[in-house]
């Protein structure tokens, strides 16, 4: 018989660790001296997909600078619950100022560290989509254009949730939110043409874009260890549920991202200088009915009467993402 | 402190804040039977012994196994393995092959001549066990293990019983058998062969023994009346598979009929073949469904040309042929007569109709229940008869290698409980790591480049000792298959999505453990788990 490379038929890839992994070969998370960069006692509510993501990318980030990182932080729920004065649950230098100026705070401190002559210090800035997609688009947009030595992670939980539910730019079509309710002919949030973030970024460019769940930690812990292998601006957006604001189950955050990734809703992938160098495929093909019924936010569409017309033009989308990013091997 | 304008507090940090207050729900590490565990006859701990072979330490895994069966190669060949049946990796793809690995560890043990631990020290106690057959090895080891003195009286002249007369080379070569017998009298058992015990009290006192333990099988071949010419040919399956062992190979001629439907019949049907008969027939009177063979070996018998008659009864039998007559089901689903005849060519009939026990040992002993031809025993495999134990076949069970092993480690805990005066009394079951408790998104499929060599590999691992099992790369595949159900293999999962670091892990081989200051009852960790050993319950408000 020829070689034939021994998988790990039980743990695949897919799980956090495992014993049977050499040590290099484990994730991040999986290591007993991880920062914990984000640590416990933070208020987000059970099961926030935004403290797993966040801590998952700040811990990735700092094994990869070596502990030197500083980052800056848009208002919103991320910094609400980790930081009520005058307690803090980061464990890294950390910085908020504005809702909308996370992007030109981060430019501010790499200038600084420039100045300074401390190139080895690198700078995030991170925000919820309302802070990104919306209110600091402008500064962000900025930071992209100057090719700011910055890395920016959108945590996208596709709503303001901190403030009571209110749809952004990057709530989905018909969701329901408490300024989309779901009543009138066509319940909840509008079929627009959407602000595709990742797309907008790779527009201006930048050195590094890439997508990720949280779902799916060996894969966002390479994207933010690829993206600090970049100098120049850098933008990163992970998907993380809302069990509050999407009204799902607490225990359900990593099965609906995992959803998302599967039904094509949210892709998954991967782009250089502007253009996509690699694409995370669909393991399982699911109808988006599947990512949607757990939701109360799309609970309408789950009436006495289903409607089909309304869940088949959500499909429509990820039909149309599983064509544009080639998500399904053929 | 100086402050700077409008700060009044000094910094701090989220530990004060414990939210673990927030709980309704509680988190806890279980472990969960896992199906294999739960449908193995000798109650072998099968996920425990494949989480050492998994990492390659198959000193361990082989260790472990011994604990409940000292009998691993033998049972690598000859187990009908429920554990595969119930395997939740089988709602996946496949079930994991537990008998091919458990065979490599058997063979690997006595390629590299691995010795069980010695046993407790001695407790002056002297038993006696009758029959060298599967139940009565396995009860002698346990025995020997606990510290007791052990001498097994065996009315034939070698050890194995059944595993040695009952069942063909082709599925258990007897050098493999010697081995692992050897490796039990290694620790001190006594052996004493051609001593057939006729009377088991006057054995008992002639011996001094403390207890004794029964285990002579069930060998008399049960007798169907078949009119028969005087030149028909009939022999009994026992002494055709008996013959097999000696120097004398049983003439069986070209053209070899086997009546009866049990694994006997199947077993037969395949010696014939191998002795070279161009037609091996079973006559069977009722269907596929109702034969009590396994239904591999069924398979495995139509794939090397055996033929099998369903639906019909031997009337008669002479020099070159038998007369068959079809039966039909009833209502009820037994076969009745056709009163339709159909002549079959046959130079021989092989009797594969069961077997009897030989009770005559049992003479004159008070308190003892024979129902059904086989000896009563109690939840404790105590017979009626205080001291005296029996199992095997000579007691009301499934007749197999596995469940007489079992019934060997049950008599003796029982037996050494009840000479202690003490009750030994089973750890309850844990609940039942069934296959809604995984989550086996984790499990990745096995690549496609792997499948069909491991297809093979399982296929002939069943198949007879012309190939070879697993080897240690293919051996160590398929332990890897293991889902683990219900126990944590650590695969640092909830330590990993935990929202609030609530999880704390302890380090390799130690596990994890939940922060229930900080958790706040969210039941990620529960979901993600791969194989179900975290379990939600309310908290105490």
């Amino acid at each position: 018989m020829s070689f034939q490379p021994v998988k790990f038929y039980q743990t695949g890839t897919f799980t956090v660790g495992n014993r049977l992994l050499a040590p290099e070969e484990r994730s991040v998370q999986a290591d007993m001296r991880r920062t914990n960069s984000l640590n416990s006692g933070h208020r987000a509510c059970q099961g926030c997909g935004e403290a797993l993501g966040a801590r998952y990318a700040i811990d990735a980030a700092m094994q990869a600078t070596g502990n030197r990182l500083i980052a800056a932080n848009a208002t919103g729920c991320l910094e609400v619950f980790s930081t009520p004065y005058p307690e803090t649950s980061w464990q890294i230098p950390w910085i908020h100022s504005l809702f909308g100026n996370a992007a030109a705070v981060a430019t501010g401190i790499a200038a600084a560290m420039k100045v300074k002559g401390r190139p080895d210090v690198r700078v995030i800035a991170q925000g919820g989509d309302g802070g990104t997609t919306d209110i600091g688009f402008g500064c962000l947009s900025g930071m992209f254009e100057r090719n700011d030595d910055v890395l920016y992670i959108c945590y996208d939980n596709q709503a303001y949730m901190n403030t009571g539910v209110q749809r952004s730019s990057a709530t989905p079509p018909a969701a329901r939110t408490a300024t989309t309710m779901a009543v009138g002919a066509e319940p909840g949030n509008v079929f627009g043409q959407g602000k595709d973030l990742p797309a907008i970024a790779m527009a201006h460019g930048i050195a590094y874009v890439a997508t990720a769940t949280v779902a799916e930690l060996r894969d966002l812990e390479a994207k933010v260890r690829r993206a600090m292998e970049f100098r120049g601006a850098r933008y990163i957006h992970i998907f993380v549920p809302c069990p509050l604001g999407w009204g799902h189950a607490s225990e359900d955050t990593i099965r609906i991202s995992r959803l998302a990734k599967e039904t094509g809703l949210f892709p998954v992938f991967e782009a250089v200088q502007g253009e996509i160098t690699s694409v995370s495929k669909i393991r399982r093909k699911l109808p988006v009915e599947e990512y949607l019924r757990p939701q109360r936010r799309f609970a309408h569409l789950f009436g006495k009467t289903p409607r089909a017309e309304v869940i088949a033009r959500i499909q429509r989308i990820a039909d149309r993402n599983v064509r544009r990013y080639g998500l399904v091997d053929k | 402190m100086r402050k700077p304008f409008a700060i009044t507090l000094d910094p701090g940090s989220s530990l004060a804040n414990h939210t673990g207050t927030w709980r309704t729900m509680r988190p806890e590490y279980v472990d969960r039977l896992p199906p294999c565990n739960g449908a193995c006859p000798a109650g072998e701990n099968i996920q425990g012994w494949l989480y050492h072979a998994e990492s390659g330490d198959y000193a361990a895994a082989w260790r472990l196994l011994a604990q409940d069966n000292p009998l691993p190669a033998v049972m690598g060949r000859v187990c009908y393995h429920p554990c595969e049946t119930s395997c939740n990796r089988a709602s996946l793809d496949s079930a994991v092959g537990i008998n091919s690995v458990e065979r490599f560890l058997g063979d690997e043990a006595i390629r590299r001549g691995w010795r069980f631990d010695p046993g407790a020290p001695s407790t002056g106690k002297r038993i006696l066990v009758v029959g060298a057959g599967p139940s009565g090895l396995s009860a002698a080891y346990h025995l020997a293990r606990l510290g007791h003195a052990v001498e097994i009286h065996e009315a034939g002249p070698v050890a194995g019983g059944m595993m040695r007369f009952g069942i063909p080379k082709y599925r258990l070569p007897r050098e493999v058998l010697e081995a692992e017998v050897r490796r039990i009298l290694d620790l001190g058992v006594e052996l004493r062969l051609d001593a057939k015990v006729s009377n088991i009290l006057e054995s008992m006192q002639g011996g001094r023994f403390d207890a004794a333990f029964l285990a002579v099988g069930a060998h008399i071949a049960k007798r169907a009346y078949i009119p028969a010419g005087s030149a028909a040919k009939i022999l009994d399956a026992l002494a055709v598979l008996r013959s097999m062992d000696g120097e004398a190979k049983p003439l069986l001629g070209r053209r070899v009929v086997v009546y009866g439907g049990g694994n006997t019949a199947i077993d037969v049907a395949r010696t014939a073949r191998r002795l070279g008969a161009e037609e091996a027939i079973i006559v069977y009177r009722r269907t596929r469904e109702k034969m009590p063979a396994h239904d591999f070996e069924v398979e495995e018998a139509l794939q090397e040309g055996v033929l099998i008659k369903w639906l019909s009864t031997i009337k008669q039998a002479s020099e070159a042929s038998i007369t068959v007559e079809k039966m039909a089901l009833d209502a009820k689903g037994f076969p009745q007569p056709t009163g339709e005849f159909e002549t079959l060519a046959a130079d021989s009939v092989v009797l594969a109709l069961g077997q009897d026990v030989d009770l005559a040992l049992l003479h004159g002993v008070p308190g003892l229940e024979v129902r059904d031809g086989v000896v009563q025993v109690g939840a404790d495999m105590m017979t009626g008869r205080a001291g005296i134990f029996a199992g095997g076949d000579m007691v009301p069970a499934e007749r197999t290698v596995t469940v007489a092993v079992g019934h060997g480690k049950k008599a003796a805990r029982h037996i050494d409980a009840w000479l202690k005066g003490k009750v030994f009394s089973k750890q309850k079951n844990n609940e039942a790591a069934t296959f809604d408790k995984l989550n086996t998104w984790y499990y990745s499929d096995a690549p496609k480049t792997v499948r069909p060599v491991l297809d093979v590999m399982r296929r002939q691992s069943t198949f007879d000792e012309v190939v070879n099992g697993l080897d240690e790369s293919n051996a160590l595949y398929e332990a890897r298959r293991c889902l683990s159900c219900g126990n944590c293999f650590e695969c640092d999962n909830c330590y990993g999505v935990c929202p609030d670091n609530a999880v704390i892990k302890l380090g390799p081989g130690k596990r994890f453990k939940f922060n229930y200051d900080y958790c706040k009852g969210c039941g990620i960790c529960a979901v993600e788990c791969p194989c179900g050993a975290i379990r939600m319950l309310p908290e105490e408000i």
